[in-house]
């Protein structure tokens, strides 16, 4: 019992000052971009409506979801063949290098030219070539640096390529491509809100735009939090994921530093 | 499955084949790395020799008589330069059927993502072991190596002498006609080592299976073997195929303490001391 008040107090703690600070450095402000913290919890529950959250927050959420799934299936996919073919990544390298140093964000013009700016799809693609880098060039790293003891144990009892690929080899650089999945999803909420900002109407990002064009400051404001929220939810699911499949690779760790 | 049958009838009938029959015949095995851009590297000049099915030979070398390129080449992990490794008849060109290999660094060979359960049987899942029998195969041969009580753990759970013995079990699991081992216990302490030496010998006698032990600990090899065969330098050729005539039965005691057991090892021991200061049995042909 102690030990989760414990654990409660070093997660909230931080969180719960930051807020107070925020409410008693806004108390009296006038400033109409400024609003007290006060004013823009009040607008909370107004703006944040079942219709927002069914017309502009699960929408936004769905987007970034298909994205990032088709960018975690293309990474995995593209990074262990190129991981394991010297050839493949000799060919793939610079295009790879290329294409990792383009910011994600100037491809959403290119993109909305093509795939058009009020529909899903260029959002999603947006969002799915963003997320795709990171997972790719971690899947390759993880798959190169397979301990060779292990490659040559599954070659020695004969496991088929589809065996050493389910039970070897993905596991094997699992720890890599969850490193590279996190950085896809922070990198994909980023493009989920900048895919919305030009021309579309419906969505969180759009939302929040449409509230500071009319001024409606406290709203806005309250678009943020949700957007925190948001990015919070997500990374606690994405730490239960990763506990669980790479619970192997926590405790191994765990013993080799003598824990 | 048939495959299933032939092997179990394979491994049944083994002890009773006639101790002529050859399980592993090294043939004028060369080996040379050639890699673009850097010089060559003549690991292995001439190997040459059998080894009877049942038999456990251990191999003995100098450090860097490329004991490890040799098992290798075996285990058809590595392309010879000339020359062949014929397992039961048939040319390894990959790794065969009916070899199982049990590698140095135990923490490196087990799948840490796998319970040692797991471990030992998932190369019978490839086998086509059905369910039920992969079980119990795996049940016994963590049995043999006295590791029940362990199968739900993860191997990094496990000191380094029971993950080695998981090692061991998964190959027996996997009745091989023959087993090679790469300095198995190089890694592991005094006391655990003598442990597992015995456990070796005791797996032997009873499973009937050929084993190809290679080591750098001259002790080890002697105490092991029925036959040593010492490697030269590099590039290594044969230095001697020596010949262990102490009982079958062996334990740490009154083996190690038996006179012959002290000449055989002095004579490996000054055969490895000849290898170290450069002498070659194929250079004293020539002169």
């Amino acid at each position: 019992m102690t030990r989760y008040l414990k654990s409660a107090g070093y997660t909230l703690g931080l969180p719960v000052i930051l807020l107070t600070g925020w409410w008693f450095a806004s108390a009296g402000s006038t400033n109409p971009f400024w609003p007290p913290l006060s004013t823009i919890l009040e607008a909370f529950p107004t703006t944040w409506t079942m219709d927002r959250i069914v017309g502009d927050i699960l929408p936004s959420l769905a987007r970034l979801g298909i994205g990032f799934g088709i960018a975690v299936v293309l990474g995995l996919v593209l990074g262990t063949a190129i991981g394991l073919s010297p050839s493949l990544r000799a060919l793939s390298e610079p295009v790879l290098e290329f294409f990792r140093a383009v910011p994600p964000p100037v491809l959403v013009p290119i993109i909305a030219l093509f795939a058009g700016y009020t529909g899903w799809l260029g959002k999603i693609v947006t969002i799915a070539l963003g997320c795709l880098w990171p997972i790719l060039l971690n899947t390759v790293e993880g798959v190169r640096g397979l301990e060779p003891t292990l490659t040559d144990t599954a070659k020695s009892y004969r496991l088929s390529p589809w065996r050493r690929l389910v039970f070897v080899i993905l596991p094997g650089a699992s720890p890599r491509i969850f490193t590279g999945a996190r950085q896809s999803l922070s990198i994909g909420v980023i493009l989920m809100v900048i895919s919305e900002l030009f021309g579309a109407n419906r969505g969180l990002g759009a939302a929040i735009v449409q509230f500071q064009r009319s001024f409606a400051i406290p709203q806005m404001w309250t678009g943020v939090i949700v957007l925190g929220l948001i990015g919070v939810l997500l990374a606690t699911l994405f730490k239960l994921v990763e506990n669980r499949m790479l619970a192997w690779y926590v405790g191994q760790r765990q013993i080799e530093r003598g824990a | 499955m048939t495959f299933t049958t032939l092997l179990s009838g394979r491994s049944a009938k083994a002890p009773e084949a006639p101790a002529t029959d050859v399980a592993l015949d090294l043939r004028n095995v060369q080996k040379t790395y050639d890699t673009p851009g850097r010089p060559e590297v003549e690991a292995i000049r001439n190997l040459d020799f059998r080894i009877n099915r049942g038999e456990l030979v251990c191999v003995v070398g100098p450090s860097g008589a490329g004991k490890t390129t040799l098992l290798r080449s075996i285990a058809g992990l590595l392309d010879l330069t000339a020359g062949e490794v014929v397992l039961d008849g048939t040319p390894v060109t990959g790794p065969p059927d009916g070899m199982a290999v049990v590698f140095q660094e135990y923490g490196r060979s087990l799948f840490p993502w796998m319970t040692v359960r797991q471990n030992v049987e998932l190369p019978l899942k490839e086998k086509g072991v059905p369910k039920a029998e992969r079980k119990a195969k795996a049940e016994r041969a963590l049995a043999e190596v006295s590791l029940t009580e362990a199968a739900d753990q993860h191997p990094w759970q496990l000191s380094g002498g029971m993950q080695q013995r998981v090692a061991i079990a998964r190959a027996v699991a996997y009745e091989p006609t023959v087993l090679l081992m790469d300095e198995p216990f190089a890694a592991v302490d005094a006391q655990t080592r003598a442990e597992l030496e015995d456990l070796v010998r005791s797996l032997w006698k009873h499973l009937g299976v050929t084993v190809l032990f290679v080591t750098h600990d001259i002790d080890e090899a002697v105490y092991l073997g029925e036959r040593v065969v010492v490697l030269s330098n590099r590039p290594t050729v044969l230095m001697e195929d020596v010949s262990v005539d102490l009982p079958a039965e062996r334990d740490q005691l009154t083996t190690r303490s038996d006179p012959r057991f002290g000449e055989l090892r002095g004579h490996v021991y000054s055969l490895i001391q000849k290898a170290k200061a450069g002498h070659r049995p194929d250079e004293d042909q020539e002169a």
